[in-house]
């Protein structure tokens, strides 16, 4: 798997997310080491969770002293959007053995998610060994890096200045990823659904407007498909 | 400053972890290679551009680090970026666009 054509294929596919990844990683380690968390726990943050905004989600409500149902609910309504994501790969990965699958699901990230499932979709088709081979090598440069940098933001623990406006590293990144995803109008249509209602549900609480947001620009999506499809049928 | 105590923290990490694992794994390890009907697929397809754009607006608009004022740098460059991804279909390309834009654009404004 290793060294095969489609892991290095899916190594530079994921490749440019390091510019994120390091600056976001480094990010995380320097705040959780700030609000007090020690050097085991901003790892234990990154090994387990493995999953930036949720776990800056957690910190964030932590320091503000919330209790920890609500810490954990909101830091895992953040990440409803994996369970989508499990979902979109079970076809390309649901025969792969369990470890494989396992594997994969721990490493499901938005970036890996994101360019694993523009390549299934694309030509030429993939088997499923070569689909898993492709997302193993998304995962190299987008997922270990995160652990490292980290750490390295942790110890290092210098503030970052503001000037440096880390703060957008991550809609740079989402956006980087939306932009080529836009290929059909369906998908123009539940990006723009999307963005329309998350800036109108923003203020529900624990991040509930995201998940509402996403949810409605998902049947906006499949509705446009579908007109399309018989439009070009009729 | 965090006032849990460090077991609470231990706490919080592993059952975030764990739920978090069973997320990604869930449709996975259940579905497993059993075929999915097509309107289920059909709306599959829409997770990515409906998830992470619902994510990220409100951080456009209402940046934190501008205590959620409305920030010229920033939506210079987010458009900048969603422009540059959608003409050239490379994501590095438009996260160094982005990026651009926005130093830029910060260091003109001080």
């Amino acid at each position: 798997m290793l060294g095969s054509k489609h892991y290095w294929e899916g190594f530079r596919a994921g490749a440019p997310f390091l510019l994120v990844v390091i600056p976001f990683g480094m990010l995380f380690g320097v705040v959780g080491t700030e609000a007090g968390l020690d050097l085991a726990q901003v790892m234990g943050f990154s090994v387990l969770v493995i999953a930036g905004a949720a776990q800056f989600t957690a910190v964030q409500l932590m320091t503000e002293q919330a209790p920890v149902i609500v810490v954990l609910a909101s830091a895992l309504a953040v990440n409803l959007r994996m369970a989508m994501y499990s979902a979109a790969m079970a076809p390309h990965l649901g025969t792969r053995p369990i470890w494989q699958k396992a594997l994969a699901a721990y490493f499901m990230v938005d970036q890996t998610f994101a360019v694993s499932s523009q390549r299934f979709e694309a030509t030429p088709p993939l088997t499923s060994g070569q689909k898993f081979s492709f997302f193993m090598g998304s995962v190299s440069p987008v997922c270990l890096p995160w652990y490292g940098a980290t750490w390295f933001g942790a110890v290092v623990g210098t503030r970052i200045p503001p000037e440096f406006a880390l703060d957008f590293a991550i809609p740079i990144t989402f956006l980087a990823l939306i932009g080529p995803a836009l290929r059909t109008p369906a998908h123009v249509a539940a990006a723009a659904t999307a963005v329309i209602c998350a800036l109108f549900f923003a203020s529900l609480p624990f991040s509930l407007g995201t998940i509402v947001a996403a949810s409605v620009a998902i049947l906006v999506g499949a509705r446009v498909e579908l007109w399309q499809t018989r439009r070009t049928e009729a | 400053m965090i006032d849990l105590s460090s077991p609470t923290i231990w706490l919080v990490i592993i059952l975030l972890g764990v739920g978090t694992l069973g997320l990604r794994y869930s449709f996975l390890g259940l579905i497993g290679d059993r075929e999915l009907p097509e309107w289920v697929l059909r709306h599959l397809r829409y997770t990515g551009v409906g998830v992470l754009p619902a994510l990220i607006a409100p951080l456009v608009i209402w940046p934190e680090a501008t205590d959620g004022a409305l920030d010229p740098a920033r939506l210079t460059a987010a458009a900048a970026t969603l422009a540059v991804g959608i003409w050239s279909k490379n994501a590095l390309l438009s996260i160094i666009c982005g990026g651009a834009v926005l130093f830029g654009m910060l260091a003109l404004s001080w």
